[in-house]
């Protein structure tokens, strides 16, 4: 058996069930805590597994979904962006801005055709994303704290915009897309399928997508390649402001309203979902599919503590007791890769 | 401690090794090596790489504990389990890679892990520092103690950790190349610094490349070859000829030059990349050089010389301060490893972890550098298989299989795979930092065998190396580097190994 004739066969294949859940871990992991929740949920109310409540569930996560795909690009490449939230409030609070409000709204704004309302927030949000891929690949500052400083002027963007008032008009576009719905199906939930869908086949199947990958894996190789880094993550900082802006353009239509804060639970929940559903902190490993299976888990735990008899305050704790058992399989799926 | 064992009436050495020998996994790496070292003597330490100064030296200091032979201190026999029972003996080290702490102040580092307590259990400043001050200024130096170290050049940080290891009561220094990243001045305040330890009784072992400053800080040189003691005489009645010779032995042809090469250039080829008087503000001071089509490029110098500078200054990794480098005759700067490959330059480092991918398979690993070339938008895997499964097949990497892990294939391998990544559209210039070093002997054979395939079809290559024979063998041409500038050019006629050694 073990005489050099160089077979391809020739691998070591002790236990290799072992060896699939060592690969597999950060894939398993959130699989089994999805039907995991859904069976539990399932037997504790009748009114959780219905089909109208999986329609709710989607919808709830669609805005979450459109931000965590951008955030996925960001988590690949082992960069973090805190400013997702943040930048959703101020490209919602921007669009509804160059909209002409009703009377009682009492905020000096600058009405425009809603079509152009929406470019004018697109490009705001362009600009967010790159001031960031400036301050990270030109300056270096370190994503955390950049983003970080984002996230405070993006409040004080949507602070300025809205001066503690609350407006209620988009261009006509937004308002269908964030809050109609089309055969029964919600906009959001199309747009966001869409974003998933786009997101997951730029990320395997294109050029850019292997690069973010490569470089997430080990930046300095990815570097000594002839890749060029720098554009590669200041792209995927692009990307995400672009992913959080049009989310944010979509959920002042779906909350109703557009004011400063709406999006507080927002960058915990993209975050949450992106890490809940494997993609390795570290960066290189994951991507959007695992993305999906974290926001269904996220899904289904806030709409399923709805439908049980639970302490309201409670749900914010088991959030982060779930949130927390997914870092540790994150970071022991990651071990067990590198101890390979 | 202080037995005093009046054997031969003087005071015993400070440190006697008799018939030390060790071996790694059945490799024997020292025997049977005596060395002695005085109080008040400094004893030059000299060899090629691997000839077992290092080994020694952890034996000494107590980095290894699983050794044969005797070793004395003061005339005790003792034998070492770990670092610190080495210093508490009195057996301090300062290594090449100085360990100081850059946001410390040189108080603090001079104090490091035993800091003077006041009464309540709070740190001393007040004796951190005045005992830094005085300390320093006992060794000739005017550093302000307060100043944080990564503020003062390196020369001056050496010092200070020097004065740690003083501080600590060692009695014995061993100092690690302690003059390479030294410009000329400092090597001199370095000395002068050397001469009053000596002067206090202590010992220093002074391990070096540099020959001159072995030679003239040195009252006696040891000179180890493959493993054994091969000398140990007065400094004073040695030359630097005769330290190579002992250092190289006896060749084939009876000369005591060592291995030697042929070197076969030709002025007509032309010049693809040039550097013109590049510096990059730090290491590297100024160098110029020539890659010509066809041609291997040797660039020999000792760790710290600026060779791993260099290769990264011409692949658009490290800015230069100065200069400029000229491209098929063109004027051209690089501004991102990305910028170099696009431009036709190739780079494999010298340690194979900065460009390889351990997790993904070996086609990733090859198709890193041509995505562009074969993939307009959209990847086409099977194609990347294909191409890394004809390279696998060229460069006879084992097992073939492009699919693997490249974790899973052996160093050798991983090397071949690395080198693979540049194989599918010829770079102009190729430049491999270290392309043999810590290979077995098949592979390394099959990496020249490449190399050279590769200079055959007009690829300008650029090898840089602190190994001699990697040179050798390999070079059309070779320039030796020495603390960041060109000593020497050596373009034809025989190179002799004992040339490298003098010009770096």
């Amino acid at each position: 058996m073990s005489a050099p004739t160089d077979q391809i066969s020739n691998l070591p294949k002790s236990k290799p069930l072992q060896s699939f859940v060592r690969n597999q871990l950060r894939n398993i992991a959130p699989v089994f805590t999805l039907l995991a929740l859904v069976l539990f949920f399932s037997l504790a109310s009748s009114s959780f597994f219905t089909m109208v409540n999986c329609m709710n569930i989607l919808s709830q996560i669609s805005i979450t979904a459109i931000i965590a795909v951008g955030l996925t690009y960001v988590i690949l490449t082992s960069e973090i962006d805190l400013s997702v939230a943040a930048v959703a409030n101020a490209i919602g609070i921007t669009v509804a801005y160059f909209t002409l409000q009703p009377d009682y709204v009492n905020i000096a704004n600058l009405p425009m055709p809603g079509i152009i309302a929406i470019v004018l927030a697109l490009l705001s949000a362009l600009a967010f994303g790159l001031v960031t891929a400036f301050g990270v690949t030109w300056i270096g500052i370190p994503s955390f704290i950049m983003t970080l400083a984002i996230m405070q002027i993006a409040n004080g963007v949507s602070a300025l915009l809205v001066r503690g008032q609350i407006a209620y008009s988009y261009p006509s576009l937004i308002t269908m897309l964030g809050s109609g719905s089309v055969f029964g199906v919600r906009w959001t939930i199309i747009v966001a399928i869409l974003f998933l869908l786009i997101g997951h086949l730029i990320l395997r199947y294109s050029r850019f997508g292997r690069y973010i990958y490569m470089t997430g894996g080990n930046r300095e190789a990815a570097e000594y390649s002839g890749v060029n880094v720098k554009f590669i993550i200041g792209s995927v900082m692009v990307i995400s402001a672009m992913c959080s802006g049009i989310a944010g353009m979509l959920a002042v239509a779906y909350f109703g309203s557009a004011q400063q804060n709406q999006f507080d639970s927002y960058l915990l929940d993209a975050i949450a979902a992106v890490v809940v559903g494997g993609t390795s902190l570290f960066g290189g490993r994951g991507g959007i599919g695992n993305t999906i299976i974290g926001l269904l888990v996220l899904g289904v735990l806030n709409n399923g503590l709805d439908h049980i008899q639970i302490d309201s305050f409670l749900k914010i704790l088991i959030r982060g007791l779930i949130l927390l058992i997914a870092l540790i399989i994150n970071i022991y799926a990651q071990k067990l890769k590198e101890s390979e | 401690m202080m037995d005093q064992l009046n054997g031969g009436g003087g005071l015993p050495p400070l440190l006697q090794l008799t018939n030390v020998s060790k071996s790694f996994g059945g490799i024997a790496a020292l025997k049977d090596v005596d060395f002695t070292l005085h109080a008040g003597e400094i004893h030059g330490l000299v060899g090629e790489n691997g000839a077992g100064k290092s080994t020694t030296m952890k034996i000494i200091a107590g980095v290894y504990s699983d050794y044969e032979g005797e070793m004395r201190v003061d005339g005790k026999l003792v034998h070492f389990r770990s670092a610190r029972d080495a210093l508490s003996a009195g057996i301090g080290m300062v290594h090449q890679e100085l360990s100081t702490i850059p946001d410390l102040t040189v108080a603090e580092n001079v104090f490091l892990g035993h800091q003077p307590l006041t009464k309540f259990g709070t740190v001393d400043w007040a004796q951190i520092n005045r005992e830094a001050a005085r300390l320093i200024s006992s060794l000739g130096l005017d550093i302000d103690p307060k100043t944080l170290m990564g503020s003062l050049p390196v020369g001056l940080q050496q010092l200070v950790e020097l004065s740690r290891v003083l501080f600590s009561g060692a009695k014995t220094i061993i100092l690690d190349e302690p003059t390479s990243a030294l410009s000329p001045p400092e090597v001199k305040r370095l000395f002068d610094v050397l001469r009053k330890i000596k002067a206090e009784g202590r010992g220093i072992i002074f391990i070096s490349h540099f020959l001159d400053d072995v030679l003239e800080i040195s009252d006696t040189v040891t000179v180890f070859r493959n493993g054994k003691k091969v000398a140990t005489e007065p400094a004073a009645s040695l030359t630097k000829d005769a330290v190579i010779s002992h250092m190289i032995g006896r060749g084939s042809i009876g000369m005591h030059m060592g291995e030697s090469a042929k070197l076969i250039s030709d002025d007509t080829r032309p010049i693809v990349l040039a550097a013109d008087a590049i510096g990059d503000g730090k290491t590297l001071q100024n160098i110029s050089l020539n890659l010509r089509a066809g041609e291997i490029t040797g660039v020999y110098g000792f760790m710290g010389c600026g060779q791993v500078e260099l290769a990264r200054a011409l692949f658009g990794k490290i800015k230069l301060k100065r200069g400029h480098l000229m491209m098929d005759g063109a004027q051209r700067s690089f501004k991102s490893t990305s910028a170099a490959r696009k431009g036709g330059i190739a780079f494999v480092p010298e340690n194979r972890r900065m460009m390889l991918f351990r997790t993904e398979p070996v086609y990733k690993n090859v198709s890193i550098a041509i995505l562009d070339r074969i993939h307009r938008l959209f990847l086409k895997p099977s194609q990347e298989r294909k191409i890394a499964a004809t390279r696998a097949v060229d460069l006879q990497i084992r097992p073939p299989n492009p699919n693997m892990a490249l974790g899973s294939l052996s160093g050798g391998n991983q090397q071949k795979v690395a080198l693979a990544k540049w194989l599918t559209h010829l770079p102009k210039v190729l430049i491999l930092s270290e392309p043999t070093r810590g290979m077995d002997v098949g592979a390394k054979e099959d990496v020249i065998r490449i190399v050279k395939d590769l200079r055959d079809k007009g690829v300008a290559i650029l090898v840089l190396s602190t190994e001699p024979e990697t040179i050798l063998t390999l070079a059309n041409r070779v320039t030796v580097l020495r603390k960041g500038i060109v000593a020497k050019e050596f373009n034809s006629g025989t190179l002799y190994k004992a040339d490298l050694l003098a010009a770096a």
